[in-house]
């Protein structure tokens, strides 16, 4: 079964096998508005937990991306270079930003499970 | 910020209609409404779109006897304001001694009055700065509890003249008084967004039901300042405070076109031997329309190079919905500053290849009768 963890920077990855699926959450995609441009990183690159490694544009502003584990990128979502608004219209699915092979799966236990980030979200008003 | 947010006359409304509302000059206004910026910026180019405007600073302008209201506001503005019609509107700076921009604004005159709006966020100081110089020569009204609308796109007319029959043959940069729901409103022929419109200046009282009333025909919908901003950078129009400030001259700015041919010559406003200077000589640094190849988006801040070396900056930069590409405007030296010159956008430690372009992005679509 794939298990959906949330970082407090509003990204979500989704873990199967030893591979996660990271995109932003439906709260981070309301904050931003319409997405018009997202910059991913490439296949092979590695990077670390806390790294700014996408770039998400909005009509509005930039705002940055942080891999929420750390691990090699083995795939970017082609498919937003044509159709940004995929992270408005399907944040947790056809949105997605990027694939990454996890260095360490023990990092998962450090994000929020869904309750505690809707929890969280709650919070921010 | 600790001091309280105002409000304008469409608070309510605002809130009704489900807006962001976000603090801006001081006062609480909806960046977008639930559609999203691209759904009201296309709404903006291709129906009518209604905006709150009515932070902005309205300001009435009337000559003391023995006075000329014109004459006395020519020595703040380059711009030919003595040369009015009755009816017609101007676009002007508030200039400084250095010749910068300290806020540019729209003067009406109404044959009786001149009529102001000036930026919300400047209008405090804009308002201490006329009655300094013109309290001996004019009364100075702030009417900054009156609403302001903007009714702008392709359909505006057809939508006001249900209201206001007259409106549909008024020419771009006119105005003229109408009764609205029993209120007295003066209407413009202008707008911020490049395309037809109109603002309507409205008791404040009035302000609510007029813009109910235009919302309620089928063309209309409610736009943010989110597309507000998109729509005016696509037209290439400054943003004060962005693209204009004190530093800016009206000739880097590429504001020549608004400086009467006299006032050329003659001077007699603040800064003019600056400003003077630049025309014979050319001003150091121009601002220019720049086109990213690609996607990335070059926003404000961001250093405009050649061959590595920073020869301007953006001030104005992001995805326009018309063009579905990313556009910007900025500043660089006058002699990089012609058109088709090939420049890097420096976007996140990356150079973007780009390329100087003339403005407006889009073609302006101003109804000239």
């Amino acid at each position: 079964m794939a298990d959906t963890r949330y970082s407090q920077e509003h990204e979500w990855i989704r873990v199967e096998g030893d591979v996660g699926t990271i995109g932003i959450t439906q709260y981070a995609q309301e904050q931003l508005g319409d997405v018009v441009f997202v910059d991913v990183p490439q296949a092979g690159r590695r990077v670390a937990k806390g790294e700014a490694c996408a770039v998400v544009e909005s009509v509005k502003a930039a705002s940055d991306i942080y891999a929420p584990v750390t691990g090699e990128v083995t795939e970017a979502n082609a498919a937003l270079a044509d159709a940004p608004g995929e992270v408005n219209a399907d944040p947790m699915g056809k949105g997605w930003f990027f694939k990454i092979r996890l260095s360490d799966k023990g990092e998962l236990s450090g994000l929020m499970d869904e309750a505690a980030y809707n929890a969280f979200v709650k919070t921010l008003g | 910020m600790g001091d309280t947010l105002k409000r304008t006359p469409l608070y309510d409304l605002h809130r009704e209609l489900g807006a962001r509302l976000v603090p801006f000059a001081g006062y609480e206004m909806p960046v977008q409404y639930p559609t999203g910026i691209l759904a009201e910026h296309a709404q903006t180019r291709t129906a009518a779109g209604l905006f709150d405007v009515s932070h902005m600073g309205q300001v009435r302008l009337t000559a003391k006897p023995g006075h000329d209201a014109a004459k006395a506001i020519e020595a703040l503005v380059p711009g030919d304001i003595t040369g009015l019609a009755p009816g017609q509107q101007r676009y002007t700076q508030l200039t400084n001694d250095a010749g910068g921009i300290l806020d540019d604004l729209m003067i009406t005159s109404t044959g009786d009055h001149l009529l102001m709006v000036f930026n919300a966020a400047c209008k405090d100081a804009d308002l201490a700065h006329v009655q300094k110089h013109l309290a001996a020569t004019c009364e100075i009204e702030p009417m900054f509890s009156r609403g302001l609308l903007a009714l702008q796109g392709p359909q505006a007319s057809q939508v006001l003249a249900r209201l206001a029959p007259q409106v549909a043959t008024m020419k771009f940069m006119t105005g003229a008084f109408f009764v609205i729901d029993g209120a007295r409103c003066y209407i413009t022929r202008s707008g911020y967004t490049g395309g037809d419109g109109f603002e309507i200046s409205t008791p404040n009282d009035a302000t609510d039901a007029i813009a109910r009333k235009l919302l309620a025909e089928p063309e209309v919908k409610p736009i943010g300042l989110g597309a507000r901003d998109s729509l005016r950078l696509e037209a290439g129009l400054c943003l004060y405070g962005h693209d204009i400030d004190t530093t800016t001259t009206p000739i880097e700015a590429g504001l020549l076109w608004s400086i009467g041919k006299e006032r050329r010559t003659q001077g007699g406003f603040p800064g003019a031997a600056v400003i003077q200077k630049q025309i014979a000589e050319g001003a150091p640094r121009k601002r220019v329309g720049l086109l990213p190849e690609g996607k990335a988006i070059a926003r404000e801040g961001a250093e405009i190079t050649v061959a590595g070396n920073v020869i301007g900056k953006v001030t104005s930069g992001g995805f326009a919905p018309t063009l579905g590409r990313a556009v910007a405007m900025g500043y660089v030296e006058r002699s990089h500053s012609a058109n088709g010159t090939k420049v890097d956008l420096v976007v996140r430690g990356k150079p973007v290849p780009a390329e100087i372009v003339p403005m407006p992005f889009v073609k302006n679509a101003y109804y000239r009768g």
